[in-house]
């Protein structure tokens, strides 16, 4: 909300500069986002207080030499009024008058103005020239030329009792705070609202002259007046209805100062009658309306218009201010008359009821809404205004009379009408003031400080809580809201007004001495984190995907159509392509490894996170962890060393990695030929890890890689559900003792099938080996034109070692015939020689 | 004789420029038809009571050449050592074997940072589902439906009841219930959705850290110096904190913590927004229907809770200016890290 610091001055006093208070203002919750200074000080352009001047024009001569141009006379509290060249529309008709006494802005030589001609916004400085033959050292000022508006056609003209010769800086100067209202607190969307925070927080008195305008203006409050019958039909939605009714009035401009506040505080000045109501809703965060009283219509029979208040009947329609047809469903309120709607409720008026020039009796609605049914209506017709923004955060249903009293006198001041003093008041909705059990103590059990209790009294009186001491209970106070306060209803929400009024900047610090509570591993946690360390470790990168993704992505991976019943859907996605959340990694990896090549001939990446699986019967999904890498490019990066490895990486490449994963978690894992549309079907394989399937990996499919732009390289990929993985993970283990005796080494070629799989040899020959065969390395794989055709040979080499003794030939040698034995009966292999 | 002969040799080793001419001088001196063991043999020629003397004084002879040889052996050694190093020289400006690991990714890396920070206090790792309900990402935080305050938060909708976790703080009820009637602390780490058009200071994904803590005696001082201690570890250890009052309907009193701008050390500048403060976090007294909805009885128990974006700390260290970095994953991104 924009806040001029000139019109909060009119409700406290304020002596601080602008930026302090808005620090003050800040510190306790009214979060000033950002100053625009106006002429002060700091601003874009200050104005200099003793170069531009309010000035008094006297006389329009007429140039001798120039028909576009005059001769203006203008005093400015100097020693000689001065005459200077200047060319405004509004002067040109003037030459020859003299005894204007029309206010301007002056600037002298040296003033400091923004250039209106200058295509960029820039600063010049006021010369002394001639222009045409006349000597002219200063000047008389347009809006753009002190940053006003953009207005240059014509120059500014203030108000008539603008007084002569002061600095235009005390006169217009201003700062206007942005402040960020946190939080559905309609109390603070006024000026008088800030205004009450200020004083609070100063420690000074609030103005309350316009709260009090029915002091001075007293009426009578009546449910029936004779001017308008009011009826609110549906007083769930509506608490209170009131109607001010002022005749005679001349719509026409609002002056200067109503004007000026209205712009600073964001709005734009429209007629007298229509400003007053914006005006006073600002002020005092009042949303108002007013309509033209004689479109009003009465019911059928009756000779007073009416008011009614009432849902809208499903599919009624009116045009609104903004001139959209609008069309209403039955839980929306509008304000109708006689005739039909004229209103929405809350929201904005209606087209055919708005005052225009020859409206002459105006009545004035000030009334309160619920607050939801006003959200719920501005979501919906998506049309939000000032009156909604207020009324959406819960208005002071107290307000509305003093509001409409207030508005009627303004619009009677400029407008030069007459208030009616009968005051149409229907309020069903009163509610009494609930006192709140306030025990002191409480403020230091929360906040941790001591603060006394005639402090915590005096703040909350400064906010206009009214404290009483409890009769029964002594030291407990009880503590009644002011109506503006709905959202006070606790003793902490007490606590809360003490605390930021007293200042969180006089809190001390503390680290917490409270119990320290049972610390527990969280071995879920560990294991992702020893995951990430392993993988960076054999030279991955991390990366972390959306989890939002494309239904077509995860088809193409699968490479048919993914079944969007197995998908959780997003109802109101930012786009098709973030509108699924996933249920495999791959997809986003793999979009990442293209992006990547694009600059990178190598992509080695890993991300470790959830997809969503929906549960049959249960809200929420299953939300398993999941472990995905994508690997291509050369196996090592490019350098001038010889003997390097710019083969592609492949299938072993990744599952190298995938070894040293286990390898790093201490876990067992088993490779076997796996099946996933995904992958090339003769190079994929699952991996077991204690007895369960934990995931797959191998070559990308050549068509998923086309699918996904992929450059034709071979790209290897893996997926792991990481908590079935890292489920054995952890695990205590026992040292096996180390051998001091030396072992002996021995290497053994055989021939077996092409079809048999390495790891049913290793383990035949480790079982077979027991207990004295300690390791078995594959050191060389062979198949071409030294064995026969459909065969291929496999050469180990294989470790023995006792804990006890050093081992003798012979013993190597039975068990090396075990093995071979075993090899020849169960695989049909052959020593090879 | 022997007097000369030792100088003559003594000479002679001096004079040895490199290991095959050394060999040369203890063949012709020390060998086996070397120079001392002639004049051995020459003692035959001697009368016989001066032959012991003589005998002795030539083996005192052999053994000081021996000696000498030994030392001269050493240099040389040493020399043609330095001879053959200085042989061997390579450009070490060259590069080495590419090697070596890859990157964590930065939001993994603050976090770790910050899981440290708060282990510290005594703070453990909670983390909670992506996917929630609107009872708990909304409902029994405080705001029923329809309250004012969801607009805080635009939401990604999965259903009537179902969503994506705007923010951690479901995770606050996750934990008291399971913890009750323990006193807590925690974080709680994770992703959180908005509904946010991408630009370079929103996505609609990203991580968050809540803090909780619950006991007997906790307070509004203790949560200040809390979050004072961790910017000081985070950043730098004289870095000041400013309060504010604030609003959350999880919290009351709610407020908000700025650190002085580490750009600019609070003078202003474009990244704080010319006032000199960044935001730190959110934070509060827990509510007392969020402690009832825990099941912590709020007359008994007390609690704060904070929650801060991690993107936003890495973007000010490392001068980040664009969140899509972050999951844009770039790894020449990434890899700076
Ligand atoms: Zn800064």
């Amino acid at each position: 909300m924009l806040v001029p610091v000139s019109w909060l001055r009119e409700y406290v006093e304020i002596q601080l500069p602008p930026h302090e208070l808005a620090e003050r203002l800040t510190l306790a919750g009214l979060d000033v986002e950002s100053i625009k200074l106006i002429g002060l000080p700091g601003a874009e352009l200050p104005w200099q207080p003793e170069k531009i001047l309010v000035g008094e024009l006297l006389a329009v001569h007429p140039h001798p030499d120039a028909d576009r141009l005059v001769l203006a006379e203008v005093d400015y509290g100097g020693p000689e009024p001065e005459v200077v060249v200047s060319g405004p529309p509004s002067l040109l008709p003037l030459r020859g008058q003299s005894g204007l006494q029309r206010k301007v802005v002056f600037a002298l030589e040296g003033a400091r103005l923004w250039d209106p001609y200058a295509a960029e916004p820039k600063i010049k400085t006021l010369k002394a020239t001639k222009i045409r033959g006349v000597a002219s050292r200063a000047m008389v000022c347009s809006e753009k030329e002190l940053g006003l508006s953009d207005e240059h056609e014509d120059i500014i003209y203030l108000p008539d009792d603008a007084p002569v010769g002061t600095p235009l800086v005390d006169y217009l100067g201003d700062a206007v705070f942005d402040i960020d209202i946190k939080g559905p607190f309609a109390h603070l969307y006024s000026i008088v609202g800030v205004a009450r925070e200020t004083a609070a927080l100063l420690g000074t008195a609030l103005r309350r002259d316009v709260l009090e305008v029915l002091d001075r203006h007293p009426a009578e409050l009546t449910p029936t007046t004779d001017f308008i019958e009011l009826e609110i039909a549906d007083p769930d939605l509506c608490s209170r209805y009131t109607a001010a009714f002022i005749r005679g009035v001349t719509v026409g401009p609002s002056p200067f100062w109503m004007q000026t506040r209205l712009r600073r505080a964001g709005m734009r000045p429209i007629n007298n009658i229509v400003d007053v109501t914006n005006y006073v809703m600002l002020e005092l965060g009042q949303p108002l309306h007013a309509f033209d009283y004689h479109v009003l219509r009465p019911r059928p029979g009756e000779e007073r218009p009416a008011i009614v208040v009432r849902r809208a009947r499903p599919g009624e329609r009116m045009a609104t201010l903004d001139r959209v047809q609008r069309t209403f469903d039955g839980e929306m309120l509008l304000i109708t008359d006689g005739g039909g709607p004229v209103a929405v409720a809350g929201v904005m008026g209606g087209l055919d009821s708005e005052v225009e020039t020859k409206t002459e009796d105006i009545l004035l609605e000030s009334a309160n809404f619920d607050f939801l049914n006003v959200r719920r209506t501005s979501r919906l017709l998506g049309l939000a205004s000032e009156a909604s923004l207020r009324f959406g955060r819960q208005v002071d249903p107290e307000l509305t009379v003093t509001a409409a009293a207030r508005a009627a006198h303004l619009m009677a001041e400029l407008g030069g009408g007459t208030v009616v003093p009968v005051i149409g008041d229907v309020y069903p909705g009163r509610h009494a003031p609930t006192a709140i059990k306030f025990d002191p103590a409480e403020a230091t059990r929360i906040l941790g400080i001591e603060v006394p209790v005639d402090t915590i009294t005096r703040i909350l009186a400064s906010l206009e809580f009214q404290v009483a001491e409890d009769n029964q209970r002594p030291g407990i106070l009880q503590v009644t809201p002011p109506s503006h306060r709905p959202d006070v209803t606790r003793p902490v929400d007490l606590v809360e007004e003490v605390a930021r009024i007293w200042g969180y900047d006089r809190f001390p610090t503390t680290l917490l001495r409270d119990e320290l509570p049972p610390q527990r591993a969280n071995l879920r946690l560990l294991g992702a984190e020893r995951v990430r360390d392993i993988l960076a470790g054999c030279g991955l990168d991390e990366v972390i995907t959306y989890s939002l993704v494309d239904l077509e992505d995860e088809g193409n991976l699968l490479q048919t159509e993914a079944n969007a019943g197995e998908y959780l859907r997003v109802i109101n996605p930012l786009s098709a392509e973030r509108s699924y959340l996933r249920r495999t990694l791959l997809p986003t990896l793999l979009h990442t490894a293209r992006e990547n090549l694009r600059f990178l001939e190598r992509v080695n990446i890993f991300e470790i996170g959830a997809v969503y699986l929906p549960r049959k019967g249960e809200l929420l999904p299953d939300e398993p962890r999941r472990l995905g890498i994508v690997m291509t490019g050369p196996r090592e990066e490019r350098s001038w060393l010889p003997g390097q490895d710019r083969e592609a990486v492949g299938f072993y490449t990744l599952k190298g990695v995938t070894e040293a994963l286990l390898k790093g978690l201490g876990l067992e894992g088993v490779f076997e030929p796996g099946a996933h549309a995904a992958f090339h079907p003769g190079r994929c394989a699952q991996l077991q890890v204690g007895g369960e399937v934990v995931g797959v990996m191998g070559e990308i499919h050549p068509a998923v890689r086309e699918a996904f732009d992929l450059p034709a390289q071979p790209l290897c990929a893996l997926e792991l559900d990481l908590d079935r993985l890292l489920a054995c993970w952890g695990a205590p283990r026992t040292l096996e003792p180390l051998s001091t005796h030396p072992p002996v080494y021995e290497d053994l070629a055989l021939v077996v099938g092409q079809e048999t799989p390495a790891l049913q040899v290793r383990d035949l020959i480790a079982q077979a080996g027991q207990p004295l065969l300690r390791s078995v390395t594959l050191f060389d794989v062979y198949c071409g034109e030294q064995v026969a055709a459909g065969k291929k040979s496999l050469a180990y080499r294989l470790t023995y070692q006792a804990d006890d003794r050093t081992l003798t030939d012979r013993e190597v040698g039975r068990l090396r015939e075990k093995i071979i034995r075993r090899l020849e009966r169960e695989l049909g292999a052959v020593l090879r020689g | 004789m022997l007097d000369q002969l030792e100088q003559k040799a003594r000479q002679a080793l001096d004079a040895t420029p490199d290991s095959d001419a050394l060999a040369a001088w203890h063949r012709h001196y020390l060998g086996k038809k070397g120079a001392a063991t002639q004049m051995l043999r020459s003692v035959s020629a001697l009368p016989p009571e001066e032959r012991p003397a003589f005998g002795q004084a030539v083996n005192r002879l052999k053994r000081a050449l021996e000696t000498a040889f030994e030392a001269r052996q050493a240099v040389i050694q040493r020399q043609e050592m330095e001879q053959q190093l200085a042989s061997g020289a390579i450009d070490v400006t060259l590069s080495g074997r590419p090697t070596g690991p890859g990157h964590l990714h930065l939001t993994t890396q603050t976090l770790r940072q910050i899981y440290a920070i708060f282990a510290g206090m005594g703070f453990q790792v909670y983390e909670a589902p992506d996917v929630e309900t609107d009872e708990l990402n909304f409902g029994l935080l405080n705001m029923p439906p329809e309250h004012p305050a969801r607009d805080m938060w635009d939401t990604f909708w999965i259903g009537d009841q179902v969503l994506l976790r705007t923010h951690t703080s479901p995770g606050q009820i996750r934990v008291m219930r399971e913890r009750y009637p323990e006193p807590i602390r925690v974080i709680l780490p994770g992703k959180c959705y908005r509904y946010e058009q991408i630009t370079a200071r929103a996505e609609h994904q990203f991580y968050q850290v809540e803090g909780l803590a619950v006991g007997r005696g906790i307070q509004m001082t203790d949560l200040i110096g809390t979050l004072t201690e961790f910017a000081r570890r985070f950043y730098e250890p004289d870095r000041r904190i400013r309060i504010r009052g604030s609003y959350f309907p999880f919290t009351e009193p709610s407020i908000e913590a700025d650190m002085d701008c580490i750009l600019c050390n609070g003078k202003g500048c474009r990244v704080c927004k010319y006032s000199g403060w960044l935001e730190v976090c959110g934070a509060g007294m827990v509510h007392p229907v969020v402690l009832q909805n825990g099941g912590y009885d709020p007359e008994e128990w007390s609690g704060f809770a904070f929650g801060f974006g991690v993107e936003r700390p890495a973007m000010v260290k490392y001068g980040i200016d664009d969140i899509r970095y972050f999951y844009g994953n770039d790894l020449r991104f990434s890899t700076q890290f």
